[in-house]
């Protein structure tokens, strides 16, 4: 494997295990973005140009700036109370168990390899694969995002409103 | 060592940490923030396998196209209900959320 590859996985893993073990949770968010950009820089590594911008717009753009905001509206900026010493006591060898058990059967595994790998897909292709093979999940994928994003807005919608509101509709 | 390998073992390695993530913290949106992470450790199991698999397809390529649309929204799903929750109870600690506990 290229020297590229050693240092865009180690970045991804690092800023990962910061943002799951720092205090201040707007540290984490950072980390966490910048995880999320090692991950677009892996999938670059592999030819999947597409995947790593979709990956920058949605995860870098969206995902992050949505959880500094849900830290803001939440007030948990300040550090954390640490958790409990029998809580991670039984769940850090929970997760290296989990994490030990795939490695293994990674590595234990003769997994079939293609010599020549494969190409990137045009734009124009990936279009086409979508609007034909592809056509109903992506029409499902629509309606969720539709019937996801009228349901985030009115599950955080503030409860004196949808009070004023049925105040309205019965007046 | 195989790429395939090497994709696969720094995937599950990030599945490790999004999991000891979500067992051990108790803010609700570091609990996402896990979450988040293990999607994206199966993204890049599918992009590994999409390009060194031993069937050459594009499916699993447009599979994460839609995995990530699934990602984003659930995590706006899931940070409305941590709003809730925070309104709710004033505090985005899971462990304040125990009115279920039998």
């Amino acid at each position: 494997m290229p020297l590229s590859f050693y240092i865009l996985a180690a970045v991804t893993v690092i800023s990962a295990l910061a943002a799951m073990s720092l205090r201040n949770l707007v540290h984490c968010a950072l980390c966490l973005a910048l995880s999320f950009l090692g991950m677009a820089g892996l999938f670059l590594h592999m030819n999947a140009g597409f995947v790593a911008f979709a990956q920058i717009l949605v995860y870098v753009g969206a995902v992050a700036i949505l959880i500094v905001f849900a830290i803001l509206l939440t007030r948990s900026a300040e550090p954390a109370r640490s958790p409990r010493a029998s809580s991670l006591a039984f769940s850090i060898p929970l997760a290296l168990v989990v994490g030990a058990i795939l490695i293994n059967a990674i590595s234990s595994t003769n997994l079939p390899f293609s010599a020549n790998p494969a190409n990137a897909p045009t734009v124009r292709e990936l279009g086409h694969a979508l609007m034909t093979t592809h056509v109903i999940p992506l029409e499902v994928i629509g309606l969720l995002l539709t019937v996801a994003l009228l349901g985030a807005i009115v599950i955080a919608l503030p409860e004196q409103t949808s009070s004023a509101q049925k105040g309205a509709v019965k007046s | 060592m195989n790429p395939l390998h090497a994709f696969l073992t720094v995937s599950a390695i990030l599945f490790a940490i999004g999991f000891a993530g979500v067992v051990t913290r108790r803010n609700a949106i570091v609990v996402l923030m896990g979450i988040e992470l293990m999607l994206n450790a199966a993204n890049l199991n599918f992009i590994a396998f999409w390009k060194y698999g031993a069937v050459p397809n594009v499916d699993g390529y447009i599979f994460v196209l839609f995995s990530i649309a699934i990602a984003a929204a659930e995590s706006a799903v899931g940070l409305a209900l941590v709003i809730l929750i925070y309104r709710h109870f004033k505090s985005a600690n899971l462990d304040d959320a125990n009115r279920l506990r039998g």
